[in-house]
């Protein structure tokens, strides 16, 4: 178990610094969601249930949604082809 | 008392001009001002050559390392502030860590007498089997309201900002937004229609088994609303407008913050004033126990559900 935890702990180190260090904002999105994923599980292992449902369903559900939208929004989501015509475009 | 001046001495005075300006008598420029023809207006193509020619210029002497001297010791010394900075805050953080107490010792400053009392007589007091549910929403029912209420503010923060008025404004909006998706998306309505009873029920049920087991009205009401901005994605705007809308979250909101205000006020006067409280806490582990405790976390769910629906909606639509 305690193997367990560690290897949780070194992912979730990863993925904090992976979320920083990406360059597409799609890919640091879906890195922070992992995050809460892992951070869900800890909160399960230090036995607090309650903090792991909330952490399941506010920080990889809906802040991850708020945020695609958000991404959306500003037009940095596109397809490939798309944001090719833009650089060229600029 | 004013004087009354003769005709020709008034005529000299600022009001006698400006009352003859404003008659159109006189035209103060007509004589004091030389009248020149306007100048011939340039083509489009030259005033945006001219404009990028100043541009150029303009650039030319201000990142003119060599000569701007402002520029080029911002630019080192911010480099220089910025790495000298992240020292400074990492020392000041690590220095803090470092003053806490270690993890999990007995003596610690947060086993005190008061988590004590917590973990003894909570189950008594307040009636409810999870401990937690029983802190949060009873011995500090007070700062759970106020939670309710930022989340309630943030709502109408979003509300302010994002909000379009007209019907035909919010539909561009919408289908601005809706870019490279598909309308309708079978497998995505699918599987949405196999998942959301279920979510929904998921989180009903972490909303009313809050003061028996882990969950609450916060983690249930987010269930919830996650639920429903899946159906939301799934089916679009017009089916799910049928049951909720805008007047349905003031409505549901008003309702459930009144309701935690007036229910936490009654047991505020009673515990003030040392009246016995009518409620009964009933049999610890049956649903209907622990007096309060259910009705407060079921007005914290219809909040939280609601505020994270229109959230939603909000970023996508900009009203409904």
């Amino acid at each position: 178990m305690q193997l367990f935890t560690i290897m949780l702990l070194g992912m979730l180190i990863i993925c904090a610094i992976s979320v920083s260090l990406s360059k597409n904002l799609l890919n640091s999105i879906l890195i922070y969601m992992s995050y809460s994923l892992i951070m869900s599980v800890i909160w399960i292992l230090l036995e607090s249930p309650d903090l792991a449902i909330t952490e399941a369903a506010v920080g990889a559900g809906i802040t991850s949604l708020l945020f695609f939208v958000t991404l959306k929004k500003i037009h940095a989501m596109m397809k490939d082809e798309e944001s090719g015509e833009e650089e060229k475009h600029e | 008392m004013s004087k009354k001046l003769p005709e020709t001495e008034y005529q000299k005075t600022f009001s006698g001009k400006f009352s003859r300006w404003l008659s159109g008598e006189n035209d103060p420029y007509l004589d004091h001002i030389e009248m020149k023809p306007q100048k011939k207006a340039m083509s489009a193509e030259a005033i945006r050559k001219k404009r990028e020619k100043s541009k150029e210029k303009g650039v030319k002497k201000s990142f003119d390392l060599e000569k701007n001297t402002e520029l080029k010791l911002f630019r080192g010394g911010y480099k220089i502030f910025s790495v000298l900075f992240c020292l400074a805050l990492i020392f000041v953080l690590l220095t803090g860590v470092s003053g806490m107490p270690p993890f999990g010792q007995m003596d610690n400053p947060a086993n005190n007498e008061v988590s004590q009392r917590y973990i003894e007589s909570g189950l008594q007091e307040t009636g409810a089997v999870n401990i937690v549910t029983g802190m949060i929403l009873d011995y500090r029912a007070f700062d759970t309201l106020g939670e309710s209420h930022v989340l309630f503010i943030a709502t109408c923060a979003v509300l302010i900002l994002l909000r379009l008025d007209k019907e035909s404004q919010q539909k561009k909006f919408e289908a601005n937004d809706r870019g490279f998706e598909p309308e309708n998306d079978v497998i995505l309505q699918t599987v949405t229609k196999i998942l959301m009873p279920a979510i929904v029920i998921f989180g009903i049920y972490v909303v009313l088994c809050g003061h028996l087991g882990p969950g609450g009205g916060f983690s249930g009401g987010a269930v919830i609303g996650a639920g429903l901005i899946l159906y939301l994605n799934a089916f679009g705007f017009e089916d799910t407008e049928r049951f909720f809308k805008q007047s349905t979250y003031k409505k549901m909101s008003f309702g459930a913050l009144a309701c935690y205000a007036l229910a936490k006020s009654y047991s505020f006067y009673t515990g003030a004033n040392h009246i016995e409280s009518m409620i009964p806490l009933g049999t610890p582990g049956a649903i209907l126990s622990s007096g309060l405790i259910l009705i407060l976390n079921i007005c914290v769910g219809i909040v939280v559900a609601g505020t994270m629906y229109t959230f939603f909606v909000m970023f996508r639509k900009g009203g409904y």
